[in-house]
Parts: C-alpha cells; sequence; structure tokens
C-alpha cells in the first residue's frame, strides 16, 4: 500500500519556460491545425499576444520540472503501473509562448478500491505566470494497479 | 455562428488511427517519456500486451475539438475521467453537446457533455467542458 501520510505533502515548486518551438511540435504531435497554435501573425490577429500553450498543454509544464513525477519517486512507485485516472482543467488566463511559468503542487488525497488492488492519488497543481498572474489550475487523479 | 442553445452539438472531430508514430511524437512533444506508450519490451513486462495510447494525447484531441468550435480564450473549465485505455490502430472520434446554460460571473457558460470514443462505440473519456459564450 502506498504511504498515506504523503497526504497533503507539497511538492517543490518550479518555473519552467514555455518555448516557441515546443508550443509548435506539441501542436504537430496532437494534429493541431488551426494556425493560431503555430503561426505568430495568425495568434495575433485572433487576439493572442503571443502563440497561446493548448488548452492541455499545462500537463506538459507538470513534466518538465526537475523531476520526472515527482509523486513516482515519492510513493515508491513503479511507473509500469501507473494510470491516468482522470484530469481538469481551470482556466483563468492563458499560457503563451515566451512565459516563465511556475508550477505548484499538492497531494490532495489517496484512497483505495477494490480491497487495494487499485490506489488512487489526487494531486491538484496551479501555475502562475512571469507577472505574478495565476493563469490556471488543475486536478488529476492518479491510478496505481497492485 | 448559429445560437448556441441546449441540445446545440458541437462538430466531432475524427481522428486518423492511433500508430506508433503519433505516440513517439507525443511523447516528446508533451514531456511525457513514460516507456509504457512508446517502448513495447516495457509495456510487456509492465504485463500489457503492447504499447497503449497516451490518455492526454486523446484529452488534447478533445481540445482541439473544443477549440475549434470556440476559441481557447472562451474555455473556462475543462476535465474528463479516462474510462478505458487507447490502444494502437484505435480510431478515436471526439464529440460533445451543450446540456445547460449557466449564468456565471456575468458570463453565460454553455456546460457540453463531452466524449472521445472507439469506433465502436466504446467510450474513452468522458468528460465535461464550461466554454463562455
Amino acid at each position: 500500500m502506498l504511504d498515506k501520510s504523503k497526504i497533503g505533502h507539497e511538492f517543490t515548486p518550479f518555473t519552467v519556460d514555455v518555448e516557441k518551438g515546443r508550443l509548435k511540435f506539441f501542436a504537430q504531435a496532437i494534429g493541431e491545425t488551426n494556425p493560431i497554435y503555430t503561426d505568430e501573425k495568425a495568434a495575433q490577429a485572433a487576439g493572442y499576444k503571443a502563440l497561446p500553450a493548448p488548452p492541455t498543454f499545462m500537463f506538459s509544464i507538470d513534466l518538465d520540472g526537475p523531476e520526472f513525477l515527482p509523486m513516482l519517486d515519492m510513493l515508491q512507485m513503479d511507473i509500469g503501473k501507473v494510470l491516468h485516472g482522470s484530469q481538469e482543467f481551470e482556466y483563468l488566463g492563458q499560457v503563451y509562448a515566451g512565459d516563465r511559468i511556475t508550477q505548484t503542487s499538492k497531494i490532495l488525497n489517496m484512497f483505495d478500491k477494490k480491497g487495494g488492488a487499485l490506489e488512487f492519488i489526487e494531486q491538484e497543481s496551479a501555475y502562475t505566470n512571469q507577472d505574478g498572474e495565476l493563469v490556471g489550475k488543475a486536478k488529476q487523479t492518479i491510478v496505481y494497479r497492485n | 455562428m448559429s445560437e448556441i442553445i441546449v441540445g446545440s452539438v458541437i462538430p466531432s472531430l475524427a481522428l486518423p488511427p492511433i500508430s506508433r508514430t503519433t505516440l513517439a511524437l507525443y511523447a516528446g512533444a508533451s514531456g511525457d517519456h513514460n516507456p509504457i506508450h512508446i517502448d513495447i519490451d516495457f509495456a510487456k513486462k509492465a504485463g500489457m500486451p503492447d504499447v497503449f495510447a497516451h490518455g492526454m494525447l486523446s484529452m488534447a484531441y478533445l481540445g482541439r475539438m473544443l477549440t475549434n468550435w470556440q476559441p481557447q480564450s472562451q474555455l473556462r473549465k475543462f476535465g474528463n475521467r479516462f474510462a478505458t485505455i487507447t490502444q494502437l490502430r484505435d480510431v478515436i472520434t471526439c464529440s460533445g453537446t451543450v446540456v445547460e446554460l449557466i449564468e456565471h460571473n456575468g458570463e453565460t457558460l454553455a456546460r457540453c457533455e463531452i466524449q472521445a470514443a472507439k469506433a465502436d462505440g466504446e467510450q474513452t473519456l468522458v468528460g465535461e467542458a464550461l466554454v463562455a459564450l
């Protein structure tokens, strides 16, 4: 069983640069064809100050920290047994190419089902840009197959 | 654009079959380097028959459907659960419907039920979005 004393644990905040080339690569990888995601002029014509990060890109900010999924190490989880249970984003602003985003996150809850065969970890994250503006929040559930 | 009302259907998004290339590109671009999505040897050791798609790839497809429909700057909330694993060669279609109009902070929000599903109709992602009109 995973160590439930980690409920409430706050991970070390980190800051990442949102690079233009990375956003274009992301757009290409998801098959995005709307030019506002790859062409700055099109983005500006649509009212965005720079290339906007697509709606799910905040999850990639999570993955760009100094340690890949720090929860895995802390809870001694085998990455081969991890599944994504749910994901939710709230948009309070917009992440743009050129931003420096600081991510903070904590473990909200942990519980198990099926007599411990499946364990669930709920995590909450927040994303603040270089101007101190809270641009988004996220909640996710990770499922662990024992 | 025609008026959005309860029952309005979001134009669906049909995706090409999931390939190993799709997963490799998404792994690199998203930063999700979990080998279970790109390394068949690792996947088999973990008890899976083969690599399988990142849930977040399909969520990105749902995001494309939403931003094709309304500008991203109108998106207020977007979430889903991952109901079933998406396998290689699955053909995913994203769809959604406006189920309620809500007044919130001076805005009218369309609450949309959204889903991604395989060709046989099995739902892979089931969720909800709030979009300001």
